[in-house]
């Protein structure tokens, strides 16, 4: 089946192409909001975008392998982002990750996103997030958490429908 | 004891004040703004007419404000470098990329009073003849863009934004520009390549100097978050007004974030060098727990070069007769500002204190950041590429039992062969500096770990229990 997308994106993407004199700047932006409604970037979405913005597949899969928010799979329903860099580790977030991993039967020593078997969670270790001060910091979704204790990470799971 | 000084945080934490722009207008939000628009042209006495904009322009460049985002590269300066003769048109981005490990200031911003910066902006592209203008905000702030996107909607409605702000005359547009996790799109040429939609590959300088040749290959500003905001000030205050806080060469605000081995880590905003690094840890930022001492302090951000607790620097001061006299200063006595961490060998970067106590293992922490280093590195110049890898790994062995005692200088090294002209961008500096610094100034630390692996394996032993 082709690969379409729905009205209510396509206009969304007619909107942020608008935003630029070229075209292709508006790629990144239209990665995000395709990644946002599927999930994920496919080849099929990548041959899409590029056709969309006359430009060569190429143009548009070498950002996704370029930048590390986009996927080339499905990720979980819930994705958990730890922060792994220095003032976080310096304040638990390795114990943190590896909780987190421990509780959803991920591999805490493995690298890049991790998704359960049955799809609900993917967690990653990620680079700094920005929030120093209130470390160890996580991102679930797209709501961030700051000095996250093991117990406070097993209620924001727990929430997760 | 040295007091905050809140300029640009001034409301920010105050109970009840919201990012929406009616919250804004109560505090006096915008007046910088019609200020700005109403500036009469001047006549020179030799008849030249200065307009609004190159009246901004001027007194952002007496302000003596120094951007915010790490280089501490003037502003007025930077404004100077445009090529205003090119008929091109002019862009102005600002850098909401905040990524260098230890800052969370630009966060508070835009979260909590992102009209002050989108003011800020305006004027600014005001000042420049900018009519469209981006924000690039990095991808993990998705919060950050709705935020903006809100307040941009906001300042259109009230005409702060679009066709004729406020009956000017002059147009402006701001659009949110996403990020996706990629530390290097701070990086002001690699930002502009990621704008253009591509891979944010930094550019060759010679010959594209944002200024003349950035965005489309047309004359760009790229500034920090932080840095439009003081220029809302300076409008407000005046440059000359806003050159008086602060320390000479060192002017204004800044909003040091303190992160770590201490009991009040958080953000702070201080005149620039009214308070030295130890009143930063101590006074500001609760001091070390219980029971600890101090190991180490990154002074600017990650990128920064470490100080070493004790280290002490032989600083240049003018005297009573203006001649310069030299004094040793202990580390925690140096005044936060620009120079004199400059001078001291490091720099305050992206006012970034980055705090560890005497329980730190200084292997895992190099090795923590130097796979940051690694993992963020563009891929564009070899030795940038490879050598963040292989100090990476390195230091992964070193900090899982596997050292060998030679590995410091090995480490060195690799350090010293990427920066100094064979990168393209400063990012081989960025990724070189921790390791020559924490290498070479806790060099037993690091020989001794490589010693001890090397026994335990001569004696058959496995791993150590700490891997």
């Amino acid at each position: 089946m082709a690969f379409s997308v729905p009205a209510n994106l396509e206009a969304e993407i007619t909107e942020l192409i608008s935003h630029y004199p070229q075209k292709r700047s508006a790629s990144l932006m239209i990665l995000h909001a395709v990644q946002e409604h599927f999930g994920w970037i496919s080849q099929e979405a990548v041959e899409w975008i590029a056709a969309r913005l006359e430009l060569q597949p190429i143009n548009v899969y070498e950002l996704v392998t370029f930048y590390p928010m986009f996927r080339r799979e499905p990720a979980g329903k819930h994705v958990v982002k730890v922060c792994r860099t220095l003032s976080c580790a310096l304040g638990g977030s390795h114990e943190l990750h590896g909780h987190v991993c421990q509780k959803l039967g991920l591999d805490a020593h493995a690298h890049g996103l991790q998704t359960t078997a049955d799809g609900k969670f993917s967690v990653e270790f990620v680079e700094c997030l920005a929030s120093c001060g209130t470390a160890p910091v996580m991102m679930c979704n797209e709501d961030f958490h700051q000095a996250v204790t093991a117990a406070k990470a097993d209620e924001i799971l727990g929430k997760c429908a | 004891m040295p007091q905050e000084f809140r300029l640009i945080l001034k409301y920010a934490d105050e109970p009840g004040y919201t990012p929406d722009i009616e919250c804004y207008l109560r505090h006096g939000g915008y007046e910088s703004l019609r200020k700005a628009l109403a500036i009469a042209p001047k006549t020179l006495p030799d008849g030249k007419v200065v307009g609004a904009p190159e009246q901004i322009r001027d007194d952002v460049k007496l302000s003596g404000l120094r951007g915010r985002g790490g280089a501490g590269f003037s502003c007025g300066l930077k404004w100077s470098f445009v090529d205003r003769r090119s008929g091109k048109p002019i862009y102005l981005i600002c850098n909401a990329d905040e990524s260098e490990p230890g800052t969370f200031k630009d966060r508070q911003i835009l979260h909590k009073d992102p009209h002050q910066m989108i003011e800020g902006m305006i004027i600014s592209c005001f000042a420049n003849d900018v009519k469209l203008a981006y924000i690039y905000i990095r991808g993990e702030f998705p919060e950050g863009a709705r935020i903006l996107n809100r307040a941009l909607n906001e300042a259109r409605a009230k005409n702060f934004l679009g066709k004729n702000i406020l009956g000017s005359g002059y147009d402006l547009e701001i659009h949110v520009h996403r990020g996706a996790g990629a530390y290097i799109c701070g990086e002001e040429t690699g930002l502009i390549e990621s704008l253009e939609g591509k891979r944010a590959y930094p550019r060759i300088k010679p010959p594209y100097f944002p200024a003349i040749l950035g965005l489309y290959q047309c004359p760009t500003i790229v500034n920090n978050v932080e840095t439009l905001c003081a220029v809302k000030h300076i409008v407000g205050m005046g440059g000359a007004e806003f050159a008086k806080l602060g320390t000479p060469n060192n002017t204004g605000t800044r909003i040091v974030s303190v992160s770590g081995h201490v009991r009040k880590p958080g953000y702070y905003e201080i005149e620039v060098g009214k308070a030295t690094i130890g009143q930063l840890i101590n006074d500001f930022a609760g001091g070390l727990r219980e029971g600890r001492k101090l190991k180490a302090v990154i002074p600017g951000g990650s990128s920064a070069k470490v100080f070493k607790a004790g280290e002490k620097f032989k600083l240049k001061k003018k005297g009573p007769d203006g001649k310069d006299i030299e004094q040793e200063v202990d580390m925690l006595d140096l005044p936060y500002d620009f120079d004199s961490l400059m001078a001291a060998g490091s720099m305050s970067g992206s006012g970034a204190l980055i705090i560890m106590d005497d329980s730190t293992d200084i292997v895992a922490a190099l090795a923590n950041l130097s796979e940051f280093y690694a993992h963020e590195s563009c891929g564009q110049c070899t030795p940038c590429r490879e050598g963040s890898l292989w100090m990476s790994k390195a230091l992964h062995r070193m900090a899982h039992g596997e050292g060998r005692k030679q590995d410091a200088d090995y480490l060195l090294k690799i350090a010293d062969n990427i920066p100094g002209g064979r990168t393209i961008c400063a990012f081989g500096e960025a990724c070189s500096w921790p390791v020559q610094s924490f290498v070479g100034k806790f060099k037993d630390e690091f020989v001794a770990r490589g010693e001890a692996d090397e026994a335990r394996r001569a004696a058959g032993a496995t791993r150590p229990s700490h891997s």
